[in-house]
């Protein structure tokens, strides 16, 4: 029964992975371009929203309301200013601009909160420490139940707005040809500037997801990117939308099943699957059909005088 | 006066010059054929003038808009249209969904994606299947609906028969007739001489980056416009 419940936990630590690797997912598969500031990014979320705590006696949901709107406007004009330039000279200086952007804002945080950790689980209320208890060895804690309904909910409204909005399709469109989306009137760089946007606004959902269930400091960015990273990878490396979550779900599971067999192999365990999968001819859970895409895709943008 | 005006445009892969100033007046409702050996610059030419290559030198001018600075997307809205070579759809993405995506700057008119389907009825029962699984033939029809969908003035038309089979290029040539009917300017590059010269007014040849011979397609012999494409020779040729 413990493994069971050692699944479940791993499932809803998944849910957690899963917001903080979709936005990494969709900027690397609408841009080609590896955030190494996305977990920084979740990190000044939840700053911004301490923040606002320090000043204002409320619950950090009702922080998010005005910290989400800035957020996303910062990520709009991150891609304008910054990404979009970088991405002129090729696929290593965004990369390069965005490890940049990384210490800038672990070290703009330093500055301004200082090195110590914080958490705004004190405020949340009820929601942070109670739970539904199964039986005795099964218990789902509130909280993680609603960082998974919340990544649930992340991944539908951004398939829906992917398949059935023309903001969506065009962004798909740019994702796949950038070149030839321009020749039939879409703006690749407005398309480009609001999908950073819309990560950076999921990344703040992550931020907060981050500082209820656990604590933060200005130096906890690198973590979440790397466990976005893996969840990324273990999914497909953003050829499916969906991919991200299942690579987070995975991730969890191995996490928990890790942890419980010695409480020092948790995070490791976590590693070695992720190796595993990098270093498996396939290379991802979902990348069989999409791999072939890229292929054609590859082949198709070949030949022109 | 003249929809499209070209003067002296140079565009250039890095070091090499792929156009090498040429000029060119197209007048609306003209239909003018573009032929020339691979890698005489055709291809980059139509690419200069939709927008998706940046001149080194010269000017573009549309409807005596001076557009040689003007984003290729911002182009679409002004009205010109390019089917590029190789179709170049989004394979991911349904039929439908690759005529969708064109529609956020076209102009008014007859052009929409159901009058489109009327048009191009073979696509009507592939509308829900992603671009990927089309043959050669449907996709170039999806790649032109989607061009006419912005509802251009000035359509260009590269390679539309390049590996289609011979069916298949008489269903797109019968197609793009009906359209040259309806009085879109029409700037077609087609390897095949004598179907491209077929339905246009005027014919003009390129030969490594230069304009080597212009003329009406029927007054144009086969010998001349051998000599011209090949480059033989070259001294007898007016460039």
């Amino acid at each position: 029964m413990t493994w069971v419940n050692d699944v479940i936990q791993g499932i809803l630590l998944g849910g957690y992975y899963g917001i903080i690797a979709c936005g990494l997912a969709l900027m690397f598969g609408v841009m080609r371009i590896i955030n190494l500031a996305h977990g920084d990014i979740a990190v000044l979320g939840a700053y911004l929203m301490y923040l606002l705590l320090e000043h204002w006696n409320t619950s950090p949901f009702i922080a998010l309301l005005p910290v989400l709107p800035v957020m996303v406007l910062l990520g709009y004009f991150l891609q304008r200013l910054i990404l979009q330039r970088s991405l002129r000279s090729g696929m290593l200086t965004p990369l390069l601009a965005t490890f940049g952007l990384s210490i800038v804002i672990q070290n703009v945080l330093e500055q301004s909160f200082g090195p110590n950790v914080d958490s705004l689980g004190g405020q949340a209320g009820s929601i942070v420490t109670s739970a539904w208890q199964i039986n005795s060895e099964i218990s789902i804690s509130a909280l993680g139940a609603l960082i998974f309904a919340t990544a649930i909910v992340i991944y539908g409204a951004l398939q829906l707005f992917l398949s059935r909005t023309a903001a969506g399709r065009r962004m798909r469109a740019a994702a796949e040809d950038p070149d030839t989306a321009e020749l039939v009137g879409i703006d690749s760089r407005a398309v480009y500037a609001r999908a950073t946007a819309i990560a950076v606004g999921i990344a703040t959902l992550g931020g907060l997801a981050l500082a209820l269930r656990t604590t933060f400091s200005p130096y906890s960015g690198p973590d979440q990117l790397i466990f976005a990273f893996e969840a990324v990878v273990i999914g497909g490396l953003g050829s499916s939308l969906w991919g991200a979550l299942l690579g987070g779900i995975v991730l969890g599971i191995a996490q928990t099943i890790g942890a419980q067999i010695n409480p020092e192999w948790s995070i490791l365990a976590g590693h070695i699957v992720f190796l595993i999968v990098l270093i498996s001819p396939r290379g991802g859970l979902l990348t069989l059909r999409s791999g072939r895409g890229m292929r054609r895709r590859a082949l198709a943008r070949g030949g022109a005088t | 006066m003249s929809l499209l005006a070209i003067d002296s445009l140079e565009l250039r892969h890095g070091l090499l010059e792929a156009v090498r100033g040429v000029s060119l007046e197209v007048a609306e409702g003209e239909v003018v054929a573009l032929v020339g050996a691979n890698g005489a610059g055709k291809t980059t030419l139509l690419r200069g003038i939709a927008g998706a290559h940046r001149p080194a030198a010269g000017r573009i001018a549309f409807d005596g808009e001076d557009v040689t600075r003007t984003p290729a997307f911002k182009r679409v809205a002004l009205g010109i249209a390019l089917v590029p070579e190789g179709r170049r759809l989004f394979a991911n993405l349904t039929v439908e969904e690759n005529l969708q995506v064109a529609i956020q700057r076209s102009r008014p008119g007859r052009w929409t994606v159901d009058s489109v389907l009327e048009a191009f009825s073979m696509l009507k029962p592939l509308r829900r299947q992603r671009a990927a699984t089309l043959s050669g033939g449907e996709q170039q029809a999806t790649a032109i609906g989607r061009a006419l969908i912005t509802n251009p003035r000035l359509l260009l038309l590269d390679e539309v028969s390049l590996g289609l089979a011979p069916v298949a290029v008489e269903a797109v040539y019968a197609s793009l007739r009906s359209v040259i009917a309806e009085g879109v300017t029409v700037l077609l590059v087609d390897q095949d001489f004598t179907r491209a010269a077929g339905v246009a007014n005027r014919v003009v040849c390129m030969l490594e980056g230069r304009f080597v011979l212009e003329g009406k397609g029927s007054e144009l012999t086969r010998e001349q416009i051998t000599e011209a494409y090949f480059g033989l020779g070259r001294t007898g040729v007016g460039a």
